[in-house]
Order: C-alpha cells, then structure tokens, then sequence
C-alpha cells in the first residue's frame, strides 16, 4: 500500500478511535479499551479487506464480519458510520433507550452488523457456520471474525475452530486480539491461554502473528489469508489495549468504562492532535 | 380395541427431513453425533451434502445452524433434548433466539421414555427452557403422523421453532396427511365434566383416560396441545369455561411445562376452573424400561383417571 493510502488509513483509525470515546462518554459507560485497541483491524476491514455496499448492507453476497468480542461494539460502531451504514451522529446515542446502537451488536438493529453477538464464544461458532453455509450455497464471499484473547478462554471457540478446519473453511479468518488484558487482569494470570499461534495450527489453521496497529502487517496477513486453501487462517495480532488515548494504553480498568467529562477532553484533545499531525503529513 | 401401529416421533420427524428435503433445496441438517438416534441418519442417506456433522459439540453446533440461518439456508438442528435446550441453551438463548434467525432444534430422547439411559439423559426441562425464550415456537407431537406434519409446520414457519420428539415407539393415531397449525389445539374427544389437556405421548393416555372415564359416568373433553408456546389459549379457556375443571398430562417436569401455562392462562382469565397437573413431580428419572419408568413415574391413564376423579 502507498503511503498516501497508509495515511488515509490512518486518519480513518483515529476517527474510529473519536468514535469510541464519543459514544462510551455519551453513555457513560462502554468498553472503551478493547475498541480502540483494534481500531486499525475495523478500519482496515471495512475500508481494504471487504466486500460490502453501505447502500445495500444485506447484499447476498456480501462479505460478512462477526465481533465475537461483541462488548468492542464501540470500535465496530464507528467502522460502520464512517463507511457510511449510518449517520455519524448516531454514535452519541450508543447504549440508550431508542437507539439501534445496542450495548452488544444486533444484527436486526443495526445496518451493516452481520450477527447479533456479545456473548463470548458464540459469535465465532456463527461465522464458522457462515463460511460452510456460503461454500455450500457456493458463494465467493469471506467471513471474518474477530476474537478477545481472554475470549479464547471460552471452550466453544476451540469446538469452533475443530469445525473450521474439518470443513477446511478456506474461505473464514479468525482474528484473535492479543491485548493480554481482560476484567481481571492480565490474561498471563487469570488464565494463560499459551502460545495461540501454535495453538492454532494445532487445530488445523494456517495461521500467522503479527502486528494489529499496523496496516502494512494488517495487509501481508490478510494477503496470506485469501492465498491459503482448503484450511482457515488465524491471525493473532498482538495490539494495545486503548491505544491512542494516554490514560487508556494497557490500562486494565479501561477494559469496561466510559470517560468522564474532564477525561473525555483529555483523550478527545489527543485525538485530535493525532489527526491534525496525520493530516498535516 | 384393534391391535393400533407404534410409531416412535423421532421416526416421524426423519421421515418428513427426507420429504422436505425432496422439496426443498435450502433444508439443511446439522448434527451432533447422534444421526442414527435422532432419525437424521435418513436424511444423510439420501442428501449427504446437505447433512453436517458437528461431532459432540452441541453448543458450536447451534450457534453454526444460527450462522448458516442467516446465510439464507433452514438448519435443522439436531441432538437430544437434554443436550439441544440443556447444554446449549445460551447459544439457542443468545444466537437463534434473540437475533430470531430461522434454525429448526429437531430434539428427540424427550423426557422419561428414553428408558436405560437413566437420568442424565431424560430431559424434563426443556419445555421450561425453551418456553421463556421471548418468540420461541415450542412443539411437542403426539404421534409419527403429527410429528411429520409438525416438522412441515416449523420449516415453513419463518423462525426460531423447537421440536421436541421421543424415543419409544408409540401408537400412531392421526389419519396421514392430516392438517396442522402451529398454535392450534386439536379437540379429540367431546365433553364438559372436564377436559384434560395433554402433549406429546400423554395424549393418547389422555384418550385411553376419556374413555375409561366415560364408563364411569364422566365426560371428558381430551385437547391435544402440540404447541406448547404459543398456547392456544382461545381452547383452554373454553375449556375452563364449559368444564370447569382441568387436568394436564406432559411427559415433563410440572414446573415450567404446559401445565403451568395452562394454571397461568386460567389463573388470570378469571374464569373459576380448577386445574390438576400431571407431569413428572419435581423429581429426576432413572434407569428402566420406558413404559415401566413411565408408569411409576405417574405418566399413565390410570393416573390421569385418578387425578380427573379427585378433582
């Protein structure tokens, strides 16, 4: 990719990253830390890997993406408007009585979310049986989805993953967010998942580490991705949780809040720096 | 009484797999390891390329058919009913159900009749979990022939439908090609000194009930209720009203089964009507031949005759 097309990327991972923080302070709560940790991997899907059309968002043939870690709706949210499925403007209502903005993604709710998820685990299991409905329907479309790593806890991913392979799902990418965090603290501790990639290949994946805010490793993996047949790819991509605002980056207690008003000012004023800086490239 | 043909439901509901599935090319069928058990074995006879093995994984397996849903294909779930509305009941909760994607739970090895198995198999509560799922069609056949047509009813109903079948083979009563709504009760026998209201293989207990009732100077109304959710409750309260009193007879626990939706609807209507549950009484099962276990287990006319008399 050009760098020009790097730096459009790059403006429009920040304002996924405004996105996120203007929603979780509007409701007062959100999970600000994991959304924008993988703000890169929405934007890069929404605006490089996918096939979708915000005029016609259930398109057959579409592309579908599935948050199995639905609680970084947020980040998704903001992916969405800015592709244009709705108005900016609806991510101040995130998280409240009249909104189609739900807590978790509703697929019937909201234009452009391809699977109603938030419990983890499932989602996962969703997008497997996506990708074998659309090799059986004998569609070209993908399915992509993307999981926490403290979401890999959860043994329904692994009876996802078996299924995945036996199928030989070329046609699925499992995105795990290797941020190390979850509600109880680093996941080292809570419950150590291991070595994910080797994990990974071990349950029949072709699968690569990399990166996660970065767009040139974003690109070679997704690349690798549609080159790989008869097995599904993983993508373990090790990223920082809450990225972009100071008082967030690795920061456990960001997992599940939103800002407050000074708080808001703070990470709003770097992001805005952020993007004036990128801008001005 | 001539010698009637016994039919299991799970047989019932393979037969109409094969039939649909001649009929229509989007008919899926997801399994978990138990082909030759749930009857689905018939459809991976015949469409092999329609019939997805998922191994022992009942909670991937329902939130894949939700996936596939939503892909525009109709996935007939398929596994034990312990297993379909147990083990994986926050993936039917959760990805069939809150988003209402149109995935078809084929449960057989419903309640007691499982038999040998014993208890860990004999799943008395999933009427109770399927009924709280907000827009869950629940569905409970009382023989092969409405099986069938049950079947046909929840692929062509557009939603979530829960299909709950058995294992032992019981009379079939219904004349072939027999009509079926969901939501509608079938009023099989006449009368107003009561009306006993059964599903699944309680209802033809519930008509050897009526007659031996009959003998004893006792009219009894009999209702098949097949529809668990939505109940028809139009039919149970004229039933309330022209009887006066009302004994329910399931193959489930009393808690949370269709005797307690009945005791709801009555309860609130108004209408002065007593009504009796039979069901399995808060108690788990255990190892035995069916129709022993189903006796000692009060799933018999005889009890059904003694709760109408002691109401």
């Amino acid at each position: 990719m050009t760098q020009a097309e790097k730096k459009d990327l790059a403006i429009k991972a920040t304002k996924v990253r405004m996105a996120v923080i203007e929603g979780t302070h509007s409701a007062k709560c959100g999970h600000p830390g994991g959304s924008l940790g993988a703000a890169e991997l929405f934007t890069y899907l929404y605006f490089r890997e996918m096939n979708v059309d915000p005029a016609d968002p259930k398109a057959p043939d579409r592309d579908r993406f599935v948050l199995s870690k639905g609680h970084t709706a947020p980040g998704l949210y903001g992916a969405l408007a800015l592709r244009g499925f709705f108005p900016w403007e609806d991510i101040m209502t995130l998280r409240q009585i009249g909104s189609h903005l739900q807590g978790h993604p509703n697929m019937n709710m909201t234009p452009g979310v391809d699977m109603s998820t938030g419990s983890l685990g499932q989602g996962v299991s969703a997008a497997a049986g996506m990708a074998l409905a659309a090799k059986h329907m004998g569609k070209t479309c993908r399915v992509y989805t993307l999981l926490g790593d403290g979401e890999i806890e959860e043994g329904e991913v692994w009876e996802a993953f078996m299924f995945a392979a036996h199928y030989k799902l070329d046609n699925f990418v499992v995105i795990v967010d290797k941020n190390g965090l979850q509600i109880d603290g680093p996941t080292a501790e809570v419950m150590d998942s291991g070595d994910v990639v080797e994990k990974m290949r071990a349950f029949g994946f072709e699968a690569v580490e990399i990166d996660g805010n970065d767009f040139d490793e974003l690109e070679r993996a997704f690349k690798q991705a549609r080159e790989t047949k008869d097995r599904p790819f993983g993508i373990v991509m090790r990223t920082v949780k809450g990225l972009g605002v100071s008082y967030m980056e690795n920061a456990v207690e960001w997992h599940g809040k939103g800002p407050n008003d000074a708080e808001y000012e703070i990470a709003m004023s770097e992001l805005n720096g952020k993007l004036a800086e990128l801008e001005a490239m | 009484m001539a010698e009637v043909k016994k039919m299991a439901t799970r047989d019932g509901y393979g037969a109409a797999l094969v039939k649909l599935g001649e009929e229509h090319e989007d008919l899926v069928v997801f399994e978990a390891d138990l082909a030759a058990a749930t009857k689905t074995a018939v459809f991976r006879k015949r469409f092999p390329d329609r019939h997805f093995e998922c191994g022992i994984a009942e909670g991937n397996m329902m939130a894949a058919a939700a996936g596939a849903a939503s892909m525009g294909l109709v996935p007939f779930a398929s596994s034990f009913a312990m297993f379909a509305a147990g083990r994986a009941f926050e993936q039917v909760r959760n990805s069939i159900g809150y988003p209402r994607l149109n995935v078809k739970i084929g449960a057989t090895h419903g309640g007691i009749s499982v038999g040998e198995d014993g208890a860990s198999h004999q799943c008395c509560e999933d009427f109770a979990l399927m009924r709280s799922i907000p827009g869950m069609v629940v569905l409970c056949p009382s023989d092969a022939v409405e099986a069938e047509a049950a079947t046909r009813a929840a692929y062509e109903y557009e939603g979530p439908v829960y299909l709950r079948f058995g294992r032992l083979a019981i009379p079939v009563f219904h004349e072939e090609g027999m009509s079926f709504e969901i939501g509608k009760g079938e009023v099989l026998a006449d009368g107003d000194d009561v009306a006993i209201i059964a599903t699944g293989l309680m209802v033809y207990e519930a008509m050897q009930a009526a007659e031996a009732l009959r003998d004893m100077g006792i009219n009894a109304r009999v209702i098949n209720m097949c529809t668990v959710k939505p109940l028809d409750t139009e039919l149970v309260l004229k039933a309330a009203r022209e009887c006066g009193k009302i004994v329910t007879a399931e193959e489930h626990s009393i808690i949370g089964g269709l005797g307690e939706a009945v005791c709801a609807v009555v309860a609130e209507s108004g209408i002065p009507c007593r009504v009796k549950r039979v069901g399995v009484n808060d108690v788990f099962g255990r190892s035995g031949p069916a129709v022993q276990l189903l006796k000692e287990f009060g799933l018999s006319t005889e009890n059904i005759v003694n709760t109408v008399r002691a109401i």
